[in-house]
């Protein structure tokens, strides 16, 4: 495979240890997977509290977590947030699934009243709601087409007046439940509150964000379209589903 | 209203409804109305008190070896067999079991209760002894989160007045000791440490690329710094197991399919020693472990065309895994079969928590159900070849009876699939009522 330039391509899980739940395993497998069956070679870094930082990362991605996870992340962020903005700027693309997604925002107020800050990639500020939102949801996405999954968060995120939302929801809560946003987009870095996983059978997400990671290699996303039978199926059954 | 006519009604309606074939909740309800705390005035007559088991994973079939350890020793239990776990279910189980005169013929009650169930039911019905087996994610969809779990066990936990007995090797039910005042005692049953790394803790499961290989966890505590267990599963060999119980090996027949029920025995013998105390008469209770048979979907073998077949209920990720883990897959004819019905979790997302890397040598046979897409999707990023997705079930079970040929069969498949299977089993043969 011909990458002696710059080797594997380099997936950094942010927080493993106390961010990924409800399948967030799912969104790194399947960004592996397409690689590898496009010729790839892939690598798969673990960033958790206190690491050293992964250098030349193509890719990040990071999941949902518990309250108490949360905690323990909010403080190591602050620390590495001037790497991640750097990365941000540069392209980088990044999935940010529900906690993580929370905390790439300006601040989350938990349930008990306690604050935590985030490092503020996107424009958008969330406060633990009366209820947990919870339930199979279709969105629309512009550039992305018909994103669908599981949304699982108590959370109720508002963006800010210039803050992209990734989507827009069909069917389900999305940020709020109010104004029929999900998610957020800036640049190259998605957030979203759905699992699912999300990019199992969402390729098309997928796709994107490993083209976004070769781009800035100075690659393209192999030709020759993989067969995404399956991922159309679960996506018509997930869509037809109750709530 | 007086109490014997309450119960005298109370009868009634469970005849009304076991004629038409009503849920066996609902004349526990009618008695919870017409005379609050009367579960609670029944029980506190027992002279052994109540067991409360719960946990995520393996209630029923650990309350169920926990009731026949108890009933070898010659015990008189009380335990909510229907399987529903409300306070109204265990009104109705006593219903059940009162005698003409409206007493409650028992030593002791063994309860299963689900956690937030545990949680109502303490407050009215304070335990002697609660078994808290383990932390899982399980129904994370209704519940929320796993730490919400552990706050439910932690309130049944302060609400048992004697003894509670608890997973050492499970990190959110081992921090549950400091929860008690000193007048609780704790008891532990655990596993050795040839065996632990056989039970990845949720925590340990997606660190990382540290999936591939379980047995090197950096979480690890060495034994040596662990609390005493009254209970080890020392060793397993396929039916066969060790078992250390305080201090003296013992070796014992479990016959239920997976390593994780040979260590919910460890558990229910370690209950089963708190309940009898100087009583216990431990090599007969090991013996005992050997007459235990599965409970409904926790391996039960069903013949058909003269072949075996095996329903295996998986409900989270720990238990899948365990599950898989079990058994070699090559020997094996192999379906699984995910709904999402609310009984069921409606969400799937966890499959992806599930390594089917065990699979990949024998690959599967057919996957069905209203999830069978995304079944298949997730196997086929975990490499696993599958031979047929037929999301109808009875097209797809009679599909793999047939194309199974010598082998022996299994089903994974979730709460609602299984109850959909044994029916259309049950038309082919003859299936055992639940
Ligand atoms: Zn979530």
């Amino acid at each position: 495979m011909a990458h002696d330039t710059a080797g594997a391509l380099r997936i950094v899980q942010l927080y493993p240890r106390d961010m990924n739940i409800y399948g967030d395993w799912g969104n790194t497998l399947t960004l592996k997977r397409r690689a590898e069956r496009r010729g790839l070679e892939t690598e798969i870094v673990d960033y958790n509290p206190g690491d050293p930082w992964p250098e030349n990362a193509d890719l990040f991605v990071g999941g949902g977590g518990q309250d108490s996870g949360q905690f323990r992340v909010a403080d190591d962020l602050a620390v590495v947030a001037p790497r991640l903005h750097e990365a941000v700027a540069r392209g980088v693309p990044m999935l940010a699934i529900c906690g993580l997604y929370q905390l790439f925002g300006h601040s989350f107020r938990t349930g008990t009243g306690e604050t935590l800050s985030g490092i503020g990639i996107f424009d958008l500020e969330t406060v633990a709601g009366p209820e947990r939102l919870i339930g199979n949801i279709v969105t629309e996405s512009a550039d992305l087409g018909t994103i669908v999954g599981y949304e699982n968060h108590s959370g109720l995120t508002h963006l800010g007046a210039g803050q992209q939302p990734l989507a827009s929801v069909v069917s389900g809560a999305g940020n709020n439940g109010q104004d029929a946003t999900e998610g957020a987009r800036t640049a190259n870095v998605l957030g979203s509150y759905l699992h699912g996983s999300l990019l199992p059978k969402n390729p098309r997400v997928a796709d994107f964000l490993l083209a976004a990671a070769l781009e800035l290699r100075g690659e393209t996303l192999p030709e020759g379209e993989l067969d995404d039978t399956l991922a159309q199926r679960a996506r018509d059954v997930a869509a037809s589903r109750p709530r | 209203m007086s109490r014997p006519l309450v119960r005298v009604l109370g009868q009634g309606v469970r005849w009304a409804s076991s004629l038409r074939g009503g849920g066996s909740a609902f004349p526990g309800l009618v008695m919870e109305k017409l005379h609050p705390g009367f579960v609670a005035e029944e029980l506190a007559k027992l002279p052994l008190g109540v067991v409360v088991i719960s946990g995520t994973n393996g209630k029923t079939t650990t309350t169920k070896m926990t009731v026949q350890l108890l009933r070898s020793q010659g015990l008189r239990v009380f335990t909510n067999r229907t399987g529903s776990n409300f306070v109204r279910g265990v009104a109705a189980s006593l219903l059940a079991e009162m005698d003409a005169f409206g007493r409650l013929v028992a030593d002791v009650a063994v309860l299963e209760l689900d956690e937030a169930h545990a949680v109502h039911f303490v407050k009215q019905v304070r335990p002697r002894i609660s078994l808290l087996l383990n932390v899982m994610r399980d129904q994370l969809d209704r519940f929320g989160e796993i730490d919400t779990t552990r706050r439910m066990l932690s309130q049944v936990a302060r609400a048992t007045t004697g003894t509670i007995v608890l997973n050492r090797e499970d990190p959110r039910i081992a921090s549950l000791a400091q929860d008690v005042t000193e007048d609780t005692a704790v008891s532990w049953f655990g596993l050795s440490d040839a065996l632990r790394p056989m039970f990845p803790s949720d925590d340990d499961m997606r660190d990382g690329l540290r999936q591939v290989d379980p047995g090197a966890q950096d979480s690890d505590v060495p034994s040596a710094r662990r609390p005493d267990a009254d209970v080890v599963l020392e060793a397993v060999n396929a039916r066969s197991v060790e078992l250390d119980v305080r201090g003296r090996k013992h070796d014992a027949t479990v016959d239920l399919y997976g390593v994780y029920n040979q260590y919910n025995a460890a558990a229910a013998l370690a209950t089963s020693l708190q309940v009898l105390g100087d009583a216990a008469d431990v090599p007969s209770l090991v013996a005992e472990l050997g007459e235990v048979t599965p409970a409904f979907g926790r391996g039960e073998t069903i013949t058909v065309q003269d072949k075996p077949l095996q329903l295996l209920l998986v409900k989270n990720p720990a238990g899948f895994r365990l599950s898989l883990a079990s058994a070699s897959a090559q020997d094996y004819a192999t379906m699984i079969a995910i709904n999402d019905q609310y009984a069921d979790g409606r969400d799937v997302s966890w499959l992806w928590d599930v390594d089917f890397d065990a699979l990949r040598d024998g690959g599967v046979d057919m996957v069905s159900g209203v999830r069978a897409w995304d079944m298949a999707l997730r196997l086929d990023y975990d490499l696993v070849r599958v031979a047929t997705v037929e999301p109808d079930l009875e097209d797809a079970l009679r599909r793999f009876i047939a194309d199974s040929g010598e082998r022996p069969m299994r089903i994974f498949c979730t709460y609602t699939a299984m109850l959909s299977l044994r029916r259309i089993l049950g038309d082919m043969t003859h299936v055992a009522a639940i």
